[in-house]
């Protein structure tokens, strides 16, 4: 029998990340007529257990409490010793985007003997190989790989698969205890950047700003118009590498991958590394004063207009619209 | 200390979209107009060891490359950025090798390099290619040398014993105790921009020594290893087309221009809730 395995940090709860590699390894492993299973890094809450468990034929949880701040060389060892108490036998392992899991993924693939692969916006079994879609060339390029050793281990542009559906039974629940070794890379403090409003990856609308803006003062004009439609603010690498706003705000294939529902890029051309931050958008709105700019080749409506004339103004009119 | 940067050669991800073409046998992009030119994360990891060089003194960092013989070039410019010495691994056989292999080569030939002249305290990679992106090679590096690694580092600063590493998560910057010998895979930040070389520099990274050695010198002389596609291959690649039809807003007066502009947001807006 083959299985499916989806990884995640208990700490990040059930969030829309989760909920994308759950739904993306349910379909995996109806595909293999296989279970899907879900290995838990770390304390989880009851109510992210449960969500879990709703989704998925097996949930393990290791939850050790020294995995709570989660240490990468401890959550390597505790996805090892989850894979190995879930039977072993999986096709595939599927992990989320954050920075711990994009870490543990090549990694845990070496140490289960079977191959990995980064970023994939979509995945599918052809016989015994995993197919993982994904772009190459800074964005300019698709390319499918073929995965030739089992298990699979792939971590997932998560937010971009549908959640997983809620099963007709939960499956069953067990906890692991794990012997955990001492890391030998010890994370010892954490700068949490300021976080107003939602994670930009969790926003359901983002407002971007370029290198076009020319300098910090013009974000301040954006933020005005964000918070006229609740929006959370984004900007592109040139904006972040020219220190005009912090590095967590970059879209990009470097920076966060987003998925909003509406993403307004302002003075933002669309280089090939920024398409592939919000390509998973749903619907693009630019704001440019280059009508050739590639970014209104990947837009659903846009105005060809210095940002200067249309941003207060626009703003203005959002206002009186809201009433 | 000693410190060793791992580089990587690639066609210069900078040619604009329109240039870009697929050659479909090789299952890659086509040279075209395109330079060679050094990873950017692979000249961040040289600068970021360069820096950590002058803070902690007696630190010499060696660069490593498996390449064709092209890539000395990439070597050579990091010696002239101040770089001690480098090592050329040649490589044979498919041009874009996997991860594993990759990390394989790598491995060997920091091991080899350690018998001569000592263990590497720390092995700096960059943390993905500006070509294939896939960013498989640290995680893969470390494995095979048994060793730690923590990704995302931006800065690396001698400590009592140990090395301090920064790096970016998710969530903010994350401090770390490093105790050697580890690898970190290393992002850019504004304080590790590569310097560029001196004029006399330049001059001087020709009397630097370069080593090259064969796969067949590191005992990885296989079909497996040529091949470079027992873990993955790309079975197939191609350039999107999913462009889609931009509607732009009309109207005589920037007024109503932007009056449509707001009133498709307005509706996107209020169909979210």
């Amino acid at each position: 029998m083959a299985n499916v395995a989806v990884c995640v940090l208990g700490s990040f709860g059930y969030d829309r990340a989760a909920q994308g590699v759950a739904g993306a390894g349910r379909a995996l492993a109806e595909s293999v007529g296989g279970e899907l299973h879900v290995l838990v890094v770390g304390p989880a809450e009851d109510g992210a257990v449960a969500a879990l468990s709703a989704a998925a034929d097996r949930v393990l949880i290791g939850g050790n409490e020294e995995l709570r701040d989660v240490q990468p060389e401890q959550a390597l060892q505790a996805a090892e010793q989850l894979h190995a108490a879930g039977g072993g036998d999986y096709v595939a392992v599927l992990l989320s985007n954050d920075t711990y899991s994009q870490e543990i993924a090549p990694r845990l693939a070496y140490r289960l003997g079977g191959s990995s692969m980064a970023d994939a916006a979509a995945i599918r079994m052809d016989g015994d190989h995993l197919l993982a879609q994904r772009t190459a060339y800074g964005g300019k390029a698709i390319s499918i790989y073929r995965l030739k050793k089992q298990p699979s281990v792939v971590w997932l542009r998560a937010r971009g698969f549908e959640p997983a559906p809620e099963q007709a039974s939960a499956g069953e629940v067990t906890s692991i205890d794990l012997a955990l070794d001492a890391p030998r890379i010890r994370i010892t403090g954490r700068e949490v950047a300021e976080q107003e409003g939602v994670r930009l990856e969790d926003a359901q609308i983002i407002v971007s700003g370029g290198r076009g803006l020319g300098g910090p003062e013009p974000f301040q004009e954006l933020r005005r118009l964000a918070n006229t439609i609740g929006a959370e603010q984004g900007a592109s690498r040139a904006a972040c590498d020219a220190g005009w706003v912090p590095p967590n705000w970059q879209v990009g294939q470097t920076g966060k991958k987003v998925a909003p529902e509406l993403y307004i890029a302002i003075a933002i051309s669309g280089a090939s590394q920024h398409l592939l931050g919000m390509g998973d958008s749903k619907v693009v709105a630019a704001i440019n004063t280059d009508a050739d700019a590639p970014i209104f080749k990947h837009c659903s409506f846009g105005i060809v207009e210095d940002y200067k004339q249309v941003v207060p103004l626009l703003t203005e009119k959002l206002q009186a619209m809201a009433g | 200390m000693r410190v060793l940067v791992c580089l990587k050669q690639i066609l210069d991800p900078d040619v604009p979209a329109r240039d870009f073409e697929i050659d479909p046998a090789a299952k890659a992009a086509k040279r075209g107009g395109a330079n060679l030119v050094t990873n950017i994360f692979c000249e961040n990891a040289i600068e970021t060891a360069l820096q950590f060089r002058e803070a902690a003194a007696d630190a010499k960092i060696t660069a490593l490359c498996y390449g064709e013989s092209t890539a000395e070039d990439c070597l050579r410019k990091a010696m002239a950025m101040t770089v001690d010495e480098a090592c050329l691994v040649q490589r044979d056989g498919n041009t874009n090798p996997d991860a594993a292999a990759v990390g394989r080569v790598l491995a060997a030939a920091i091991q080899r390099l350690e018998q001569d002249g000592g263990p590497f305290d720390a092995v700096l990679v960059g943390r993905e290619s500006g070509d294939w992106g896939t960013g498989q090679t640290g995680g893969a590096l470390a494995e095979e040398l048994g060793r730690p690694v923590l990704g995302f580092v931006e800065s690396l600063a001698p400590g009592n014993g140990s090395v301090t590493l920064r790096r970016q998560t998710d969530v903010g910057i994350e401090v770390a105790e490093a105790e050697p010998p580890f690898v970190v895979t290393i992002t850019n930040n504004e304080d590790n921009v590569p310097r560029i070389p001196k004029t006399r520099d330049v001059m001087m990274s020709y009397r630097k020594p370069l080593q090259k050695l064969s796969l067949a010198d590191l005992g990885l002389d296989s079909d497996e290893i040529r091949s470079g596609s027992s873990n993955f291959e790309v079975e197939e690649i191609f350039v999107p087309t999913d462009e889609v039809e931009c509607e732009l807003a009309e109207g005589d007066t920037l007024d109503e221009r932007v009056d449509q502009l707001a009133r498709k947001i307005h509706e996107v807006v209020a169909s979210i809730g």
